[in-house]
């Protein structure tokens, strides 16, 4: 194993599509005209149909077989998953000015992440074991992590991890660090989830879904709202991007994981794990905590995470605490892809001097005291800082700094 | 059951829950929140139980610099089928909280008071060259101090496998 | 049977409080925090209970927390409220 060396990684490249918008453009247009993607659901299949409103990607599986021209003989080996990672995936790297397949002799991998694979078609399939579906071999979480690396040309190295609701900042993490010490050149990294009805029934019977548009960070706040989605980035070592003369969005300064150790399902009421992964992201990232320009909040709205987080917050920012918001109101919370979705969101906010507002805001919450941002502001921003807690205590954040 | 080459149970043809309550019981832990674990996270409790006892050293250490980077296979699918049932009925909360590969990270996390880095990575099988490299990099940046690293596997089918191992920086 | 002990049955079975029997828990000592150490899991899986055994929909968790008291609140509530 070759020793750690200390070149900046840089994010060369940017892909999303989530129930804002099929693409980085769209997406962005509509973080910027305050326009929320949740919605009665129009493609999933639920008795909950008229209940719930969910960030759903605004194409059918059919219309993205379309438009990734994937050939007939093919569908059967796709989940909704696959067709979301490969749609996001894909705009990354070509927005990264790679070819799929040419990578100019560079050392390229993938790390993708998911929390439930290929459960959109097996819960369809599964009840009747329709086998010829073909969902036994796309169930497994690595399949769409395979899939983008079948279709991109990508097989030097893939992995897939799964870590509930921070699952892509921890890809993007561990692509970090192979850049860091020297097994890998540049890593497609991120993740994907599309709606379930499994997820769906799941997160009701834990009582956290909000029957109405989530409002987070709000006193008054009633849980959350379930999205989908892919977000994945190029991130790469800075001498490379220089030898390809590609452009870069910023650098990863910072990344930090850490456990909560306190329940499978609920923050520890003093934010510790959340204090811990930010306290430990922006000490890698050499920055103050008033050297940060926003943060994009995990902020799902629930009863228990947005307090934690919150108090975390002032744990570490104390007084300077920066403008902060939550996009999960554009996006509903895409789990698995939550992180992936909000780095994309985070590099456009420095590339455009944009901070995005946090919707359907009333009052702060008591014991925290302070508003997000509820108008979108146009400022320099050239440091933000990303949170993404998950199920299991797992808490990460990402620091990326221009 | 073998713990460092030694075994420590062994009851052949015995299904897994009733040999899980076994090893349980001869582990001495009075820790209830067991009985409703999923038979992952069970499995893997039980194998960290083992795997820590008579550890003082890792008992009195740093919580920070006590990392979790585990892989598996099936990832959690038995616990998403025992789950998936009673989607037909009413969906039950308690299930639904196992059906997600690394709540089994999280149980050994609360049991044991890790909250380094926790990691649950999928894999083929228990060998994995990416395991192996996250393992390097991550000792090699010296921020921590004990890591369990391995293998947590509970199928469809109830075949299991739990390997694990007590990392520790010099 | 009367509904105390057939509630102190039923919670043990479906929060799998395996080392527990009817006899070990007191039908006034507080279910949560100490006495049987519940978690808000625990909580829901009780209202899943309440609905799938005694046909009583509760949307909201606060709504039951106080008939979730005890197992004597919980047998009053049900009483009250049973279909």
């Amino acid at each position: 194993m070759q020793g750690a060396n200390s070149e900046k990684i840089l994010i060369s490249g940017i892909g999303l599509i989530s129930a804002i918008g099929s693409n980085v453009q769209e997406c962005l247009e509509a973080l910027s005209s305050g326009r929320t993607g949740i919605v009665r659901a129009q493609f999933l299949q639920t008795r909950h149909k008229d209940e719930f409103m969910l960030g759903e990607v605004k194409l059918s599986n059919e219309q993205l077989f379309d438009i990734l021209a994937i050939s007939e003989e093919d569908r059967i080996r796709h989940t909704r998953t696959s067709l979301l990672a490969l749609s996001a995936g894909r705009e990354a790297l070509l927005d990264a000015g790679f070819k799929p397949g040419d990578f100019g002799g560079r050392r390229i991998g993938i790390i993708s992440a998911t929390t439930i694979g290929g459960m959109d078609k097996s819960e369809n399939s599964y009840p009747t074991r329709d086998l010829a579906s073909g969902f036994v071999q796309t169930h497994p979480s690595g399949d769409s992590t395979d899939k983008l690396g079948e279709y991109l040309g990508i097989d030097a190295y893939r992995s897939t991890l799964s870590t509930a609701c921070s699952s892509a900042a921890n890809a993007i993490m561990h692509g970090a660090r192979l850049i860091h010490h020297g097994y890998l050149d540049a890593v497609l990294v991120g993740g994907v989830d599309p709606l379930s009805r499994f997820t769906l029934n799941g997160f009701n019977a834990l009582m956290i879904l909000d029957r109405e548009w989530c409002c987070p960070f709000d006193q008054n706040r009633r849980g959350l709202n379930l999205g989908e989605g892919a977000g994945f980035i190029v991130i790469e070592k800075e001498s490379s991007v220089k030898e390809r003369a590609a452009k870069s969005y910023c650098s990863l300064a910072g990344y930090a994981n850490a456990n909560d150790a306190y329940h499978q399902t609920a923050s520890s009421p003093d934010g510790e794990g959340a204090f811990m992964s930010m306290s430990k992201a922006l000490e890698m990232s050499g920055l103050r905590p008033d050297e940060i320009d926003y943060i994009n909040v995990h902020g799902t709205g629930t009863s228990n995470n947005d307090l934690s987080e919150g108090l975390a917050l002032k744990r570490v920012f104390g007084d300077t605490l920066p403008p902060f918001s939550s996009t999960k109101a554009f996006t509903g919370h895409t789990l698995g892809a939550a992180a992936g979705v909000e780095a994309v969101i985070s590099i456009l906010a420095i590339e455009h001097g944009l901070i995005f507002p946090n919707l359907n805001f009333s009052e702060p919450i008591v014991e925290f005291g302070v508003a997000p941002v509820t108008k979108l502001i146009s400022r320099p921003v050239r440091t933000v800082l990303s949170n993404s807690f998950g199920f299991g205590g797992n808490n990460s954040t990402l620091v990326f700094s221009r | 059951m073998l713990c460092d080459g030694k075994e420590v149970l062994y009851l052949p043809g015995e299904d897994f829950p009733s040999f899980a309550k076994t090893l349980y019981k001869e582990s001495g832990a009075e820790y209830p929140k067991f009985y409703k674990m999923s038979d992952m996270c069970k499995l893997g409790f039980l194998a960290a139980e083992f795997l820590l006892k008579d550890l003082d050293e890792v008992k009195v250490a740093d919580p920070d610099q006590k990392a979790l980077v585990l892989g598996c296979r099936a990832s959690s699918l038995h616990a998403d089928i025992e789950y998936s049932r009673t989607m037909n009925d009413i969906p039950s909360p308690a299930l639904f909280v196992y059906t997600l590969a690394n709540i089994v990270s999280g149980e050994i996390a609360i049991r044991h008071c890790f909250r380094g880095e926790e990691l649950m990575l999928v894999q083929d099988g228990p060998e994995s060259r990416e395991h192996e490299n996250y393992l390097k990099v991550l000792m090699a940046e010296g921020k921590t101090k004990f890591c369990i690293s391995g293998f947590v596997d509970y199928d469809e089918n109830g075949n299991y496998i739990a390997e694990l191992s007590l990392i520790k920086k010099k | 049977m009367d509904l105390r002990e057939k509630l102190k049955g039923e919670l043990i079975e479906q929060l799998n409080l395996e080392d527990i029997t009817p006899a070990d828990i007191d039908s006034s000592a507080p279910l949560f925090g100490e006495g049987l150490g519940l978690d808000s899991i625990d909580a829901l899986e009780i209202i899943v209970l309440l609905e799938k055994e005694y046909g009583i929909k509760i949307s909201n968790p606060a709504d039951g927390k106080d008939a979730m008291q005890s197992i004597d609140s919980l047998a009053a509530f049900i009483e009250k409220n049973r279909k």
